[in-house]
């Protein structure tokens, strides 16, 4: 009748530590070249035919693209627990202005195409921009908090207080971290319009597609660079840990170490697959907004981002939030999950839904597939956004 | 209620999730009520039905984003806000969150833009087959929230690890199956019927009496009141249901619902008018139907209905219990994984059951284990919530109920013998009424979140958590920063919402050379918005 015991515990925290990148790496993938056209938005139309061909080549799609964050935190919670409720409380602040940046932005898409006023549909862009550019930060600054170690204390009963203060979040190198994330999803979105939209729209995504793109290449060196020299220091875990263990968080001793973070690189020279195709792929799409090969480039840029991303997640494994207050507290992979019995359900659920949730957006995104240029508008004015 | 970390964080919910729960009744049921009218488009062939789909899911776009946008709040705001709660409860309460984006969300996302950009790409059976897509997904996403919410309210299949400091789920069978979530999922998305049937009727009564689009209101309104008097009879059953579960496990509640001060011999009478007073823990005033409250919470004549008090006196037994269980629970986390004295785990067995309760004494005890007889009695009436609110929203569902049940009843038999347009030439105060009790569905669908949630109280987890052990550890002044903004942001987004629907309602459907007199519809056309 114990199903869940087919799959040992160590290994589902493995597979959850995997799926949780896959779904943040999703997010990044769709609903980032959503929020690059978004943050370019301002940069890419003069006219608002201009602007109503960026917003109408991501329209149809966006609303989905969305739910990826949303399963992510979604599988956060069911998944990791501790790491849910420490990262949305501790990052209170942050977590607000992410939240009401993401409810402006669907309203505006829906909504800036209802009244012909100029004055209303710059409102609506605004709101576009901000609900793109600012979590498109943000998420990059979190980022960078959690490599440097996040200021934050357990008690015996495992309730949390953050020592933080919102300003502190803006250290250097998290600034650094959020840059690199906006390039990178501008040079994203650069590439989608590169690809999706027409005329004057399009070349302008390519130029500044490809100013991003070198903006990203430099800024993940610098980034890769503070790491690898110890200027931001990582986390190690000094005593024994049994990978099967119950989530008991503060049972184990860490210490800072300035190479810790490099040290899974050291330890499986493979995991430099990572990096490189962060940086193969940047380079990739920056070449290929000067060409016509146009999907290709997309799919670099995709690869960039997926390379990107992982290598800040492999970094830190077994790591998923360190504490600097307390390392001890840190949340790792071994110790901050849920039970046996949860992590084997939600895998079920999601090895039936996960393949099926893409299949039918592959199907939507081929039905609705063509580039939209100020023609397309015209003949749909009404309703198009 | 006290305005600190946990009144304020209690307010920021319960604002954030009455104003997204504004907006998802409508989406449950206009998206049923589309694919429904666009079925009878591919079935008949006939245009004037893709007409009306093209109309109401205009109305039903500018609904449904502001519950999309407003829904992400209610996602973050469990770990920004009740931490504790997160951490203590995540292990059974995050998976049905996960699987509702899984399952029902990302469907219900991914082909609504199909629905609106569609239409000249898919053949009309895939635009169809798209439509019910958008339906299926919203109602399972609300299945999903309910058995989230059912367990919060009956917390079944789980149990405490006090290695973990957490519930840990035992049975995900029962979380899915549990009885408080199926008769709540049935009720919640019958009401959302009834709202979208509501609102349809609403404004197709206004068209019929401004002279305007008199086809499609007639056919709105005929398809609406029949789904809208199947839906009523719905919540109501199924609200009785949830009467029932709420008997078996939810008592104070349903006390609380009723003003029952004392247990009355059974079958106990109904309070059909109150005037609660919390101070004296009695009625001031009341109007008593014998008999009705027995038959409806025991569905017998002999079982007795507990009343506040008796219920009072019963969870002092449980708070005690569970000072012992917080007590050796305090010893076995302190012995960080090591074994401890056999007694103590012993009495930690024993008592664990109602460790809820001993949370309880928290706020009046240093010291629970040795807590006065003062301080136990203070934590028992503790778990009463404030009667009166609990007693009036209560009353004002149900009669929104009742009333929806006999305008949509009448409403079918008139449709159904072809005599609606008697309503525009004769009675045109029904049609009056239609359009005045628009507001009535999302007044009603707020009292029982309303009741269902206040009436959980002093419980974020009935009998395992209470609300005040459940916060995020901020400050007040960090509340009052994202309070205000929230209240800045929705009031924006609702005055722009309300004001684009009125626009678009003024406009109306597309006009076709085959309706009936279009000279008419268009000489009366007055727009309602500022434009």
């Amino acid at each position: 009748m114990i199903l869940y015991e087919f799959v040992d515990y160590a290994t589902l925290k493995l597979i959850w530590w995997a799926l949780l990148g896959i779904l943040l790496i999703g997010f990044a993938v769709t609903d980032g070249f959503d929020m690059g056209v978004g943050t370019l938005l301002p940069f890419v139309a003069e006219t608002d035919v201009q602007r109503r061909v960026a917003i109408n080549t991501i329209a149809p799609t966006w609303e989905g693209n969305q739910v990826w964050f949303i399963l992510g935190g979604g599988a956060i919670f069911a998944a990791w627990p501790p790491l849910y409720a420490i990262s949305f409380s501790g990052f209170y602040f942050a977590m607000f202005i992410v939240l009401a940046a993401m409810i402006l932005r669907p309203v505006a898409f829906k909504y800036r195409s209802k009244r012909p006023d100029p004055t209303w549909r710059a409102s609506w862009d605004w709101a576009l921009f901000t609900g793109s550019f600012v979590p498109a930060l943000v998420f990059g600054v979190a980022v960078g908090n959690v490599l440097q170690g996040v200021p934050f204390t357990l008690d015996d009963n495992l309730r949390m207080t953050y020592e933080g203060a919102f300003l502190q979040l803006f250290s250097p190198f998290a600034l650094l971290s959020g840059l690199l994330s906006v390039s990178m999803l501008v040079m994203h979105g650069g590439a989608w319009l590169a690809m999706r939209a027409g005329g004057d729209v399009a070349i302008r995504g390519r130029r500044f597609g490809t100013f991003a793109g070198i903006l990203a290449i430099v800024l993940f060196a610098v980034g890769g660079f503070l790491v690898s020299s110890g200027f931001v220091e990582g986390y190690r875990i000094t005593s024994e840990v049994d990978p099967q263990m119950a989530a008991n968080i503060t049972m184990k001793e860490v210490v800072k170490d300035g190479s810790a973070w490099m040290a899974n690189y050291a330890a499986h020279p493979w995991m430099m697959i990572a990096p490189i195709l962060g940086f193969l792929g940047a380079i990739g799409a920056v070449i290929g907004l000067q060409t016509s090969y146009e999907k290709l480039t997309f799919v670099c840029s995709k690869l960039s981002v997926v390379g990107i991303i992982s290598t800040a997640g492999l970094s830190m494994f077994p790591f998923l939030l360190p504490s600097s207050s307390q390392p001890e507290a840190s949340l790792t992979v071994w110790d901050s999950a849920s039970s046996h019995a949860t992590l084997f359900n939600m895998l079920i659920a999601t090895a039936i839904f996960l393949p099926l949730i893409l299949v039918y957006t592959a199907w939507v995104y081929k039905v609705l597939w063509g580039r939209v240029d100020e023609q397309h508008i015209e003949t749909n004015n009404d309703t198009a956004y | 209620m006290e305005l600190d970390v946990v009144g304020l964080s209690r307010l920021q919910f319960a604002m954030t999730a009455l104003y997204h729960f504004l907006f998802v009744p409508l989406t449950i049921g206009l998206s049923v009520l589309l694919a429904t009218m666009e079925t009878v488009y591919v079935m008949t062939g006939r245009e004037i039905w893709k007409r009306m789909v093209k109309f109401w899911g205009t109305l039903f776009g500018i609904n449904f984003v502001l519950g999309v946008a407003t829904g992400l709040t209610m996602e973050f705001q469990f770990g920004m806000n009740w931490a504790y709660f997160s951490q203590y409860v995540g292990d059974v309460f995050g998976a049905p969150l996960a699987i509702e984006g899984l399952m029902a969300f990302f469907m219900e996302a991914t082909f609504v833009g199909l629905f609106f950009f569609g239409w000249d790409r898919l053949s009309a059976r895939q635009h169809l087959m798209a439509t019910w897509a958008v339906a299926i997904g919203t109602n399972f996403s609300a299945l999903w929230i309910l058995i989230a919410n059912g367990w919060m309210q009956h917390p079944v299949g789980a149990e405490f690890n006090p290695g973990t400091m957490r519930m840990e789920i035992v049975s995900f069978f029962e979380v899915m199956f549990n009885p408080v979530a199926q008769a709540k999922f049935v009720h919640t998305v019958s009401a959302g019927y009834v709202t979208a049937a509501m609102f349809v009727i609403g404004v197709s009564a206004w068209y019929m009496l401004k002279g305007r689009h008199i086809d499609i209101a007639k056919r709105s309104i005929t398809v609406a009141s029949a789904f809208g008097i199947a839906s009523a009879l719905s919540v109501v059953v199924l609200g009785d249901e949830s009467g029932y579960e709420a008997n078996l496990n939810q008592q104070m509640k349903l006390a609380t619902m009723e003003s029952m001060w004392e247990t009355e011999p059974a079958p106990a009478s109904f309070n059909l008018f109150a005037v609660p007073d919390m101070a004296n823990r009695d009625n001031a005033f009341a109007i008593e139907v014998p008999y009705v409250m027995g038959l409806i919470a025991t569905r017998s004549l002999t079982k007795e209905v507990p009343g506040i008090i008796e219920l009072v006196e019963r969870s002092k037994e449980h708070i005690r219990q569970g000072a012992i269980a917080l007590d050796a629970l305090k010893t076995i986390r302190a012995a960080k994984g090591e074994e401890v004295d056999p007694e103590v785990r012993l009495a930690f067995e024993a008592n664990k059951k109602h460790m809820g309760y001993g949370y309880l004494l928290v706020p009046f005890s240093d010291d629970p284990l040795n807590a006065t007889e003062e301080e136990i009695d203070a934590a028992a009436w503790s778990t009463v919530p404030n009667v009166w609110p609990m007693f009036w929203a209560f009353r004002i569902m149900v009669a929104c109920g009742f009333f929806f049940i006999a305008f949509t009843a009448a409403l079918t038999v008139m449709s159904s013998a072809g005599k609606l347009d008697i309503l525009r030439q004769k009675h045109r105060w029904i049609l009056q009424i239609a359009v005045l009790s628009i507001p009535l569905p999302f007044l009603a669908c707020e009292m029982g979140w309303f009741v269902a949630e206040y009436g959980r109280q002093p419980w974020i987890i009935e009998g395992v958590l209470p609300t005040a052990q459940a916060a995020s550890n901020l400050s007040v002044a960090e509340l009052l920063v994202t309070i205000s903004g929230f209240v800045i942001l929705y009031t924006v987004l609702l005055v722009v919402e309300i004001s684009l629907m009125i626009k678009a309602i003024g406009k109306g459907p597309e006009e076709h050379e085959e309706d009936p007199d279009p000279q008419v519809a268009r000489s009366n056309f007055t727009p309602v918005a500022a434009e």
